[in-house]
């Protein structure tokens, strides 16, 4: 069980996210969706303290923190609970697929290097990426690149995993295959809250959908119900926006 | 105008080869030395820690900003008189002192722009997994800044080989001590010192060659 109460994130002057509170259960799949610049990104972003929230409570499971005076060790606990797939992937430069997946494994959890490895085969086993397991980031596509950055994540069994527009980079012949890993994750029940702009994967894999605009959550319900009966205006002018 | 000896140049060849071991000795301990502080003086610089910060920019402004003649001989015959335990001081430790405190400062520039200039990315992939900021800088940060700096710091280590030559003002026999022994006994300066030139220069030329295998090897993970 995951619960964020009134977190508040200002860039300088401005608002970015104006006192955020959401409950996720565990295995809840959510969609974030709204127009760009709205803070969707930043509340996954605070989620795994990548941005620092000025105000806010986060429970994890059983640890509970003070976002706004969290100190380095909350930091850390935040971010090992948590998962974060990025839109550029953001795959370590000089490590190769199987190393970004035991990275956070042996350094981190500190897990044995045999067990680690063991669960990065299976995972690029898994993601189709068993041939690719020695191959530098710099040698692989787009789509590669975010399905081993997925399984970088995976591997971490966070309690809550997030995605920051996973496909929002790729070319469009390699979503595809993102979303089917991404789909095959949801089926796990894994915890997610994904930032996108594919409404029809938000409609198919999502219990409940986020709609954010100003920095607020502004509606939220099931996928059918928000994306069939919008209620709030901005809802529907957005969903007529992207048809 | 008289001819050249090379008679003589050919016999001093083994004599000054004698001292290349001393040589490259002074320089890798001091290039050693130097990339360990240079490496921590940039990372402090790019994190930036309360008290130590100035502490650092000073450190760095004043050995950047003296001639490196000027700190061989501050360290080696004026500081024991301030500092009663360095008289045991020799003058191969005064050089590799001093060798490594200046390029240090030197260092610790480049290797900030390169860990500058490593992708944001990077760093918030390192934090979002939860490594801690050190393992972040060995593990991620600095192998991905050591491939652009690279080149540079080679550099350095050429000059590093050429400023050994001056730990002979502090009564050291390297191979430009040597040099000068036997061009005071022989009067044949030219020749001495045209040989030492040549060996000063194939010494560089032959580091050139590990350079380039250096960068293919830290390229390696950036090859497509």
């Amino acid at each position: 069980m995951i619960a964020v109460e009134g977190l508040v994130k200002r860039f300088g002057d401005t608002t970015v996210l104006d006192g955020i509170d959401l409950e996720i259960a565990d295995g809840e799949r959510i969609a974030v969706i709204g127009p760009s610049g709205t803070g969707k990104s930043t509340l996954l972003r605070c989620l795994n303290f990548l941005d620092r929230p000025e105000a806010g409570r986060l429970r994890i499971g059983d640890l509970t923190i003070d976002a706004g005076s969290a100190s380095r060790a909350d930091v850390l606990a935040v971010r090992r609970r948590t998962a974060f797939v990025f839109q550029n992937y953001a795959l370590f430069a000089n490590r190769t697929a199987r190393q970004n997946i035991t990275e956070a494994l042996v350094v981190v959890h500190k897990r044995s290097r045999a067990e680690a490895e063991a669960r990065a085969d299976a995972i690029l086993a898994d993601t189709g990426l068993a041939d690719k397991a020695d191959a530098y980031p710099a040698a692989l596509s787009g789509g590669q690149q975010q399905r081993v950055g997925i399984g970088r994540a995976m591997a971490l069994d966070a309690e809550l995993m997030l995605f920051d527009e996973p496909t929002s980079a790729l070319d469009p012949e390699w979503v595809g295959e993102v979303l089917d890993l991404m789909r095959r994750v949801a089926e796990r029940r894994q915890t997610m809250l994904i930032v996108t702009h594919e409404m029809q994967f938000a409609r198919e894999i999502a219990d409940r959908v986020l709609f954010m605009d100003g920095g607020r959550i502004v509606e939220q319900g099931p996928p059918e119900r928000l994306f069939d009966e919008p209620r709030d205006p901005r809802t529907r002018a957005f969903l007529r926006r992207v048809g | 105008m008289r001819g050249l000896d090379l008679e003589y140049m050919l016999g001093l060849v083994p004599v000054l080869l004698g001292y290349v071991p001393l040589t490259l000795g002074m320089a890798v301990a001091g290039m050693a030395l130097a990339l360990i502080l240079g490496s921590l003086l940039a990372v402090e610089r790019v994190i930036r820690v309360p008290v130590l910060d100035p502490l650092v920019m000073l450190f760095i402004s004043f050995f950047r900003g003296t001639p490196l003649l000027v700190q061989l001989f501050l360290f080696y015959y004026g500081l024991p008189q301030v500092l009663a335990f360095l008289t045991q001081i020799n003058g191969v430790t005064a050089a590799i002192m001093g060798l490594t405190l200046h390029f240090a400062a030197y260092m610790a520039e480049s290797i900030r722009a390169a860990i500058i200039g490593v992708d944001r990315s990077q760093w918030e992939a390192a934090q979002s997994i939860g490594m801690t900021q050190a393992q972040m800088m060995r593990r991620i940060i600095l192998p991905q800044a050591a491939r652009v700096a690279a080149p540079t710091l080679v550099n350095y280590f050429i000059d590093m080989i050429k400023s050994t030559s001056l730990a002979f003002t502090l009564g050291v026999t390297e191979m430009m001590g040597a040099t000068q022994k036997e061009a005071a006994g022989s009067f044949l300066y030219f020749e001495a010192f045209l040989v030492v030139a040549i060996l000063y220069w194939i010494i560089v030329e032959a580091l050139s060659q590990v350079q380039k295998a250096l960068e293919r090897r830290l390229g390696r993970a950036f090859a497509r």
